[in-house]
């Protein structure tokens, strides 16, 4: 919000004199807290209950725990196949986003940038899955990805985050390149320079931060994805974070600790970018819903 | 020489539009006109049998016992889009309108109502799971310390609570996201126009219903959509706090259950059927395009009006 209209919304709101005032903005105050006691509630709970013995959970459950008792995430390192699980994320995750970046920002610049027959219509191509959910064309995606021979492969989850995240990405970017002024590029026409070293050395700087709202739109989802993983991969190995939480977590039903041990250390890498971030995370995230 | 400079314009736009028109073609449309041509056959296992007409839809909609898990389920979804409603978006919209007056915390207060939307729903799923166990559950042994141990409740355990037990873990996991985009719509709400207001009414109600409302319009009609969209393939919160048959009974099933249930089931035992589960994840395509259409339509229709 910028300081003028920030300025004119409280002269707004000062009309029914400083009682008043305070009155509607006390009650809004406490429905803030309250919510933000909600919200951040059952987290604390995770988090202390992480580092407690199952029977602490048990007789206070909202106790300080001692930070120092780190045997659950003991447990956990050395008796299950979190790392793994981790590593796996990582993997898929991060050659999604690479392949979402690299192919978004080719047909958002194509489509942004040229005018050629038939772009309306690919643009419109693109946009078409985006309300669909693509969940409900499971069977199918599995007939295929069997056929391809990558069921049970981390190309399976790739190639479909892939595919998932075009339409959003190559929205957000269009509509951005279109605002980038065609000065320089004329120029660097003028000068003999070819369509490729344009967009690489002079376009693309400038795309960056379209970019930055793209990745975070896709990160998220593709991190925390949990049904396609569920679909495609049955073996231990390949297993996500989210997919692999269902088996760890089905292993300790009876200790409590180990469980919220678990819960903890698969949501800390999230929330701590998140927390660093949280700004550009909103942005990210809520972008393509804000017109 | 111009002739020659196109043809090579023309082959650097193909180099740049061709891969990513694979992928969505690939792995998006194709995947979806698919489910359209499986639900023609019957298609149990995985070898293709014999082009059945529209027998699967009949069978999903008319024949017992798949049409009372249809309507259950059907039912179930209706409920959760509408407890939503209220639940999410509703309080969402409070919590923007709140969070618009710039109080102070409230950056803090912002960060903390989006923290659970970047949390993995399976993270949410366990979590609460845990929260409503019966004997050691933070919920039933709050209520006991502050002594009204007689509401404690099995909530995941019986019929009556079971759906909404979710759709409260729901509502809590995703309440930030309307809310920060009600508040994004608040804050591009021109400062001239809430002075003009000012002048014309003494009534918060007033303002909100007339201005602040009306003017958010184009984020309601966005939020609304997704949340409808959402709801109908709610899928993995129920999956882990209800299981694979909506347990108890069937009271927390729902449709995205009830599809994944057909078409995937009980793969060892061979009990999967791609035809039935085609039928109903075309079912759920349409409804959802359409209803999604009309929403759409119709509140953009009211968004211009004002």
């Amino acid at each position: 919000m910028t300081s003028a209209s920030a300025a004119a919304d409280n002269k707004f709101y000062q009309r029914k004199g400083l009682l008043g005032t305070l009155g509607r903005d006390g009650l809004l105050q406490v429905i803030l807290i309250a919510n933000t006691i909600i919200m951040l509630g059952p987290i604390v709970i995770m988090v202390f209950s992480a580092f407690k013995t199952t029977p602490e959970i048990f007789k206070s459950p909202y106790a300080l725990p001692d930070f120092g008792q780190i045997a659950n995430f003991m447990k956990i390192w050395t008796q299950t196949n979190f790392l793994r699980y981790l590593m796996n994320s990582f993997i898929v995750t991060g050659s999604s986003m690479v392949l979402i970046l690299t192919l978004g920002t080719m047909a958002a610049y194509a489509l942004g940038r040229y005018q050629f027959k038939g772009s309306t219509f690919i643009l419109m191509f693109f946009l078409a899955g985006l309300t669909l959910p693509l969940k409900l064309a499971i069977i199918p995606l599995f007939m295929l990805l069997r056929d391809l021979q990558i069921l049970n492969n981390q190309l399976s989850l790739i190639f479909v985050y892939t595919a998932m995240g075009l339409p959003t990405t190559i929205f957000i970017m269009t509509g951005f390149i279109r605002t980038l002024p065609n000065e320089l590029e004329d120029a660097a026409r003028m000068d003999g320079a070819s369509e490729a070293r344009i967009m690489w050395s002079i376009m693309l700087p400038l795309v960056r931060p379209a970019m930055v709202i793209a990745a975070i739109q896709n990160v998220v989802p593709i991190w925390n994805d949990f049904f396609f993983p569920l679909v495609f991969i049955q073996n231990d190995d390949l297993k996500t974070l989210p997919q692999g939480l269902t088996t760890f977590m089905g292993e300790y039903t009876t200790d409590w600790g180990v469980l919220f041990a678990g819960l903890t250390l698969s949501a800390a890498p999230i929330i701590l970018i998140y927390i660093i971030l949280s700004k550009q995370f909103i942005a990210g995230m809520t972008s393509g819903a804000v017109k | 020489m111009p002739q020659l400079r196109m043809t090579g314009r023309g082959l650097w736009i193909t180099m740049l539009i061709v891969p990513p028109l694979a992928f969505v073609a690939l792995f998006i449309v194709y995947p979806i006109l698919s489910a359209f041509a499986y639900s023609f056959f019957d298609w149990q296992g995985l070898k293709r049998g014999d082009f059945v007409g529209l027998e699967n839809f009949h069978t999903v909609l008319f024949v017992e016992p798949y049409r009372s898990w249809t309507m259950n389920a059907f039912k179930n979804n209706v409920i959760v889009f509408f407890a939503l409603m209220v639940l999410q978006n509703g309080l969402g919209f409070i919590l923007a309108y709140a969070l618009w007056r710039e109080l102070p915390g409230a950056r803090f207060h912002r960060i903390a109502v989006f923290l659970p939307v970047v949390l993995s729903t399976i993270i949410v799923a366990y979590l609460f799971k845990l929260f409503y166990h019966p004997m050691f559950g933070v919920v039933n042994l709050t209520l006991k310390s502050v002594g009204l141990g007689w509401l404690a409740q099995p909530w995941l355990g019986q019929s009556g609570t079971a759906l909404w037990s979710i759709i409260v873990a729901q509502a809590w996991h995703m309440v930030g996201f309307p809310t920060l985009v009600f508040l994004a719509g608040m804050q591009r709400i021109p400062g001239e126009i809430l002075d003009a207001v000012r002048m014309e009414t003494e009534s918060e109600w007033v303002k909100i219903t007339k201005v602040v409302w009306p003017l958010v319009a184009p984020s309601a009609t966005i939020v609304f959509t997704l949340l409808f969209v959402g709801a109908f393939n709610w899928f993995e919160l129920p999956y882990i706090m209800a299981g694979l048959d909506g347990s108890p009974f069937g009271s927390s099933d729902v449709l995205g259950l009830y599809f994944y249930r057909t078409a995937f089931g009980n793969v060892s035992a061979g009990q999967q059927d791609f035809g039935l589960g085609s039928a109903l994840a075309v079912l759920i395509f349409v409804f959802i395009a359409v209803v999604a259409a009309v929403i759409t339509t119709r509140l953009r229709a009211r968004e211009i009006q004002i």
